[in-house]
């Protein structure tokens, strides 16, 4: 071990702490070794911004007079049906949750102008929202209609919870059908249109520690301005996936759960994303800091866009239909170059997640790093499959 | 040959003259309606692109101007709103002409108007409403 957690976290406070991001380890790596650049480097941050459907809000709003309980009965933000399966006065809102009254695919490809990720953003735009509840009434809880406007300060607590998030490699989606495919990869045009990745290549988060040897449950996080925690592997999380040479999965593998307060975001590093015949998602800034205990962490952070390869799927027919079909494998930079080669045609490349965005959170994780303001955590548990550094 | 992409503005009173008809068959120009929207009491609009020879063009310009016909060059019928604009490069892969582009050093999105032909394509692509159409 170089240095310890404890060592990284005292060189933040004495402000001597030398941060750098995921993508500019990759060129110090190669100019000086790995050995060097983990003696010079103490922390490495990464980042992603991407559409993140697994993304919820729970809140708890002030109580009326008289009490009502939501618990069992009907909530809507907006419009938004919420989840009102718990207590008194929590509410859980999806991101992906529609009014009632949305025509959905009924007039295709549905537009999805408005849902819960816009209920969310809004609240942290510091708009008001309208909180409508109907309730069946108890002695304890008598009303059973409640409506009030809202923002995040009248709020108890609103909390952002995700419980899928990270995707350590994604998909790149093509589609081989005949008609146009509206996906959660986007618009994916009829044969081989065009072909569509989401992922932040070299400043991923879990691309840069991908045996997650310093991430893990109580990582404390950058979530959309605030700070957050990784509180759980995220659901669908695979444990051992089959590797490459420089350990990086081959296919969608480790997936982390998150949390942060939501009165501490900032609507720059949220967004509320309108997916075209597919749904409501929000867009999740994330940034997660990796500790340089040793030099192999800084192995897992030289990886350059060069390195990562994703599998293609057909998303016309193949993934809806749940058959396996592997179309070959692609390179980071080869979609970054703007096309790639499949079956010997050349097909443009788009993007979901913004690698301007990445950049933006993983150098602003930085600058908290470097002004003191964010100190580095020790997970308490290791992810499934994972052996911690520490 | 010369190519232009104009709009033409026709006024209520020449909507159902058959303008394009004449542009084809008198002067001799290859038309592509891009875009056509007639309201009623209202001007219709068409975006065409022309290909033909210079003397032609000039000619058939004098007699949209005869007839009353707007003819506006096409400068910018959709609005990128950079504002709203996350930079996924989502819309770059459906553009045809490579109006929308990615810058490959800073990965921000570059809209270019002038090869813009206003196919509408990015729009559905776009999950955040960046870009939209004035027409
Ligand atoms: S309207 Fe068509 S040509 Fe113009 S920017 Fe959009 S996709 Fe490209
Ligand atoms: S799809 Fe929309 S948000 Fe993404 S780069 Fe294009 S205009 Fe910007």
């Amino acid at each position: 071990m170089i240095r310890t957690i404890e060592e990284i976290n005292a060189r933040i406070k004495s402000g001597k702490v030398v941060v750098a991001t995921a993508e500019e380890v990759v060129g110090l790596v190669r100019e000086k070794g790995a050995a060097q650049a983990a003696k010079e480097v103490d922390v490495v941050t990464t980042g992603t911004f991407g559409p993140m459907c697994s993304s919820a809000a729970y809140i708890n709003f002030r109580q009326s007079t008289p009490k009502i309980k939501c618990g069992g009965g009907r909530v809507t933000i907006d419009g938004v049906r919420g989840y009102a399966g718990f207590a008194a006065a929590d509410v859980l809102i999806g991101c992906s949750a529609l009014p009632d009254d949305d025509p959905r695919n009924a007039v295709y490809p549905g537009l999805f102008q408005f849902g819960g990720a816009h209920v969310i953003q809004k609240l942290v735009e510091g708009k008001k929202v309208k909180l409508e509840v109907r309730a069946y009434g108890t002695d304890c809880y008598p009303r059973r209609e409640y409506t009030v406007e809202l923002g995040l300060e009248d709020l108890n607590d609103a909390v952002l919870f995700d419980p899928r998030n990270a995707y350590q490699l994604y998909n790149v989606a093509v589609n081989l059908g005949e008609k146009t495919a509206y996906t959660y990869m986007g618009v994916l045009k009829p044969r081989l249109g065009n072909a569509n990745f989401s992922t932040a290549g070299a400043l991923s988060p879990l691309l840069n520690d991908p045996k997650l040897r310093t991430i893990g449950i109580g990582t404390r996080i950058f979530l959309a301005g605030a700070e957050g925690y990784v509180v759980w592997p995220g659901t669908q999380h695979v444990a051992k996936p089959q590797r490459d040479a420089k350990d990086l999965p081959l296919s969608p593998s480790a997936t982390l759960a998150l949390m942060g307060d939501l009165k501490q975001m900032d609507a720059r590093y949220m967004r509320a994303a309108s997916v075209t015949g597919y749904g409501v998602s929000l867009s999740v800034g994330l940034g997660v800091p990796i500790p340089v205990l040793d030099e192999q962490v800084m192995v897992h952070c030289a990886v350059a866009d060069e390195d990562i390869t994703y599998p293609i799927i057909d998303y016309g027919e193949a993934y809806p239909m749940g058959r396996s079909g592997n179309l070959g494998r692609v390179s980071m930079a080869e979609l970054m170059s703007g096309h790639i080669e499949i079956d010997g045609k050349t097909v443009p490349t788009g993007c979901t997640t913004s690698r301007v965005y990445s950049r933006r959170i993983a150098d602003e994780l930085r600058q908290r790093i470097l002004r003191g303001e964010f100190l580095l955590t020790r997970p308490v548990a290791a992810l499934p499959g994972a052996e911690l550094a520490y | 040959m010369a190519k232009k992409k104009v709009i033409l503005s026709f006024p209520p009173r020449l909507i159902q003259e058959p303008v394009t008809n004449v542009l084809i068959r008198q002067f001799d120009l290859q038309i592509t309606i891009l875009r056509a929207q007639v309201r009623p009491r209202e001007r219709g609009r068409m975006v065409v692109e022309m290909i033909g020879e210079k003397q032609n063009f000039d000619a058939a310009f004098k007699y949209l101007d005869e007839k009353g016909v707007q003819v506006d060059p096409v400068v910018q019928e959709m609005r990128y709103m950079p504002e709203k604009c996350v930079h996924c490069t989502a819309c770059v892969a459906v553009c045809p002409t490579h109006a929308l582009s990615v810058d490959p050093q800073t990965r921000e999105l570059c809209f270019e108007p002038s090869k813009c032909i206003i196919c509408e394509s990015c729009i559905p692509a776009c999950s955040y409403q960046a870009i939209e159409s004035q027409f």
